[in-house]
């Protein structure tokens, strides 16, 4: 039936692990990964607890699919209360560590508690003990790597790992796994360090069976790999480009936010986008992308490895950085690059490098050296208060320097750590901040993307595409193209895409497979792996019953219909340029639509009824 | 006609799809730790490449094995692994050069590819083509293929015969 069954409870104050059978009910209602997860989460803290408080709970889940041979069967989530945000948070990751962990036997585990010193989880099976990390701690994620494949003598392990920025508290820290893939947003790895828990290390020999029917199985991952393999963006543009391959298009339609979201195309992005990454470099002939890579059973392989210029400025004294890892995806050039103005392609691959070495977020982290940039040119800050950062928009120099320190938390880089939201609030200018509910935004401007305007006011995490990607539709015509300068029929729009992407995100499988699978794609290999019965509808309404629970939580949590907005700059100054052009976003005319079709009040609340309905 | 494994690293992507088929073709479970072809990353160099065993007409893993317990499949050309027969003492896995043939802790017998009786897995479930099932004299024919491509083109007459000083034009492209 796809699901191990079993829970693996670690208690990090006394050092206690212990095996519990997954609540199969829950199952049944919220499939697993982000809806299962979510659920316990709802069901075992208190909404309104300190994030990085002991009373807050870390769970690292599963979902039915991960360790399949479904295409993209792989994904992990860490589900936890956010401190940047306050509200609920859920970051997925894909590499290799979700598949271990199924392959070890556990559909989930659940930190509690804190420990006294630093410890690391290891899992081996059925076994599950906490070491000392003493030797960790203080430790990017590339060194504890290292010294725990050196300490295990185990090749084989997998490892995620929290890195020295969130040691030091940076509120957008993650958890990277695989050395460069990362359970990102949010700061879920914030919360992981703030328990002393520096790492979990993974090794699996028992695999993933218990698949309901096998052969229907087989039979209905082979067909999904074949759509995958015949859509012109799952088949070419991703392997190809990555999701650098919207890089170009974004800007051509009027939607890259440009520093600080002041403008909504750069003039740069030719110069860091998916097409750059293959032209060989003027200076030593070769290009930045040096591959594709496909995370845990994924045949689209929309991964970037990259190589940097031994000669380029950042790296030229430092050979620990000349060998290939994780290179630029879509998010992180966009927010290192055109949200800073800097178009140096080398030097936004270098700072992508560092915030995978020490876990932290390039999306808020670009936008919030954004936002420290605007301060600085507008006179609010200057070199005295960052410490000789001259933080000009374009500066590549600025950049990684700012990287460079937000990694180890040390000077300036513990202000920037604290996100754009809180450090505009420290230098009284709150306004500059381009964030819903304290979450920095990604890579569409929704002056030119209407929709997307609710999507992020309404994201359940804070701003986030990845909670509503209505981009398919408006500008991709995925599954049907809608005019992105309209607002019409857009509440609806959003509702679908996070209903369904919630159910996405619960199965194990990745969300970029929507770019070709639509739901009906995805219930067959879920009704063919899985217990009980998994049609389209069902997954819908699953999805919708996440949507509410996440809801519910965050208005638990304190948060109430009000947060539901969008910086004054998007609902107020109009773009400048492009198709979007005198345009600014409408989300006051999308807003109470959205609301009534999801059967909540006027202020954003449940109503009895939808409770009733999605049995909650 | 006798079929090879083809492998071509250049084409992986490291998805494991081939270690995912392959344990559930021997094992009937999706396990990559029990399967019989493995994937490695060269993280630093930013390379993957599958690997198993190339079938080795003079098999070291035959011959060293005291009980006869791997057999030539004459339809396939496989050396294969009679359960029943293996004893686990592991002789074979030292008498490999190339680390192909390998004990299984949970059945105490060693494990290694088969071709699937004729029909591999791994080769079906490859979405890049990097693993290939194809005639055993021709595990070139790819690469003398991409070389011939760039040979000079245009109908045979026009051409006309190059002077011998002149470098050749063209490079590898695998």
């Amino acid at each position: 039936m796809a699901w191990t069954q079993n829970v693996l409870r670690v208690d990090l104050s006394s050092g206690e692990t212990l095996r519990e059978p997954l609540n199969m009910v829950w199952a049944s209602q919220y499939l697993g990964q982000r809806g299962l997860a979510s659920k316990y989460l709802a069901e075992e803290i208190d909404p309104a607890v300190d994030a990085l408080s002991p009373d807050n709970k870390l769970i690292m889940v599963t979902g039915p699919l991960t360790g399949t041979m479904a295409s993209t069967g792989g994904r992990y989530s860490v589900v936890t209360k956010s401190p940047l945000t306050g509200a609920i948070a859920c970051s997925n990751s894909g590499g290799f560590i979700g598949a271990e962990m199924k392959m070890s036997g556990w559909d989930m585990i659940i930190f509690e508690g804190r420990a006294d010193t630093p410890v690391y989880l290891y899992v081996e099976n059925e076994k599950a003990e906490l070491l000392p990390a003493d030797d960790l701690w203080g430790k990017s994620v590339w060194e504890a790597d290292q010294r725990l494949r050196r300490k295990h003598q185990d090749p084989l392990i997998r490892v995620a790992c929290v890195g020295r920025a969130a040691e030091q508290g940076n509120l957008y820290a993650g958890v990277i796994n695989d050395l460069h893939r990362a359970a990102g947003r949010s700061g879920v790895g914030t919360v992981m360090a703030s328990k002393n828990l520096k790492a979990l290390v993974c090794r699996g020999t028992r695999g993933v069976g218990n698949i309901k029917d096998p052969l229907r199985f087989l039979q209905a991952a082979e067909g999904g790999k074949r759509v995958l393999a015949e859509n012109a963006v799952t088949g070419q543009g991703l392997p190809q480009y990555g999701t650098q391959v919207l890089m170009n298009v974004i800007n051509e339609i009027g939607a890259m936010p440009t520093r600080n979201m002041r403008e909504v195309q750069f003039e740069g992005a030719h110069k860091i986008s998916g097409e750059a990454m293959h032209e060989p470099r003027s200076s030593d002939g070769r290009p930045n992308l040096t591959t594709n890579a496909a995370c845990f059973g994924c045949t689209i392989a929309c991964g970037r490895i990259s190589t940097l210029d031994q000669g380029h400025f950042t790296v030229d004294n430092k050979p620990e950085y000349w060998g290939a890892s994780g290179g630029l995806e879509y998010e992180a050039a966009w927010a290192l690059g055109s949200d800073t103005g800097v178009d140096d392609l080398d030097a936004l691959t270098y700072a992508n490098f560092l915030c995978n070495e020490d876990g932290f977020d390039p999306i808020s982290f670009g936008a919030t050296v954004a936002a420290a940039m605007e301060l600085y040119e507008t006179g609010v800050i200057d070199q005295q208060e960052t410490g000789g950062l001259e933080l000009k928009f374009g500066s590549a120099e600025a950049l990684t320097r700012a990287a460079e320190l937000t990694a180890r938390g040390e000077g300036f880089g513990k202000v920037l750590g604290l996100g754009s939201k809180r450090l505009c609030e420290k230098y009284g200018h709150p306004e500059l901040s381009m964030t819903v509910k304290s979450q920095e935004f990604p890579a569409y401007d929704p002056r030119g993307i209407q929709g997307m305007g609710l999507a992020y006011a309404t994201s359940n995490r804070g701003a986030c595409h990845l909670r509503g990607y209505t981009v398919a539709s408006e500008v991709l015509g995925i599954p049907e193209k809608t005019d992105p300068l309209s607002t019409e029929g857009k509440a609806e729009l959003v509702k679908a895409f996070q209903d369904a992407t919630a159910a996405v995100d619960s199965s194990g499988l990745c969300v970029f497979t929507t770019f070709a699978w639509t739901m009906d794609d995805i219930a067959p290999q879920l009704d063919a792996a899985c217990e009980g019965e998994w049609s389209t509808e069902k997954l819908l309404e699953v999805g919708e019953r996440i949507w509410n629970l996440e809801r519910d939580f965050n208005l638990r949590a304190g948060l109430t219909g009000k947060d539901d907005t969008l910086p004054r700059r998007l609902r107020k100054d109009a773009a400048k340029t492009g198709p979007a052009k005198g345009m600014v976003n409408e989300l006051d005319t999308m807003l109470p639509r959205y609301y009534e079709i999801r059967g909540w009040t006027a202020e954003g609340e449940l109503t009895a009824e939808t409770r009733q309905r999605l049995n909650l | 006609m006798l079929r090879a494994l083809n492998l071509e690293p250049q084409k992986c992507t490291g998805c494991l799809q081939c270690e995912l088929a392959c344990s559930y073709e021997n094992e009937g479970v999706f396990n990559p730790a029990r399967s019989r072809i493995k994937v490695f990353s060269f993280h630093d160099e930013g390379r993957f490449a599958p690997y198993t065993c190339t079938q080795c007409e003079e098999a070291w893993c035959v011959h060293a094995c005291p009980v006869e317990a791997i057999v030539i499949n004459a339809a396939t050309g496989a050396k294969e692994v009679v359960e029943s027969s293996c004893v686990g003492c592991k002789v074979c896995t030292i008498a490999c050069p190339f680390g192909t043939v390998n004990y299984n802790q949970a059945t105490g017998k060693v494990i290694k590819c088969d071709l699937c009786g004729g029909d591999p897995w791994c080769a079906k479930a490859c979405p890049t083509g990097a693993i290939s099932y194809v005639d055993l004299d021709h595990t070139g024919l790819d690469r003398m293929r991409a070389w011939a491509r760039q040979s000079p083109a245009g109908p045979a007459s026009f051409n006309t015969p190059r002077p011998p000083d002149t470098p050749a034009e063209f490079t590898a492209q695998d």
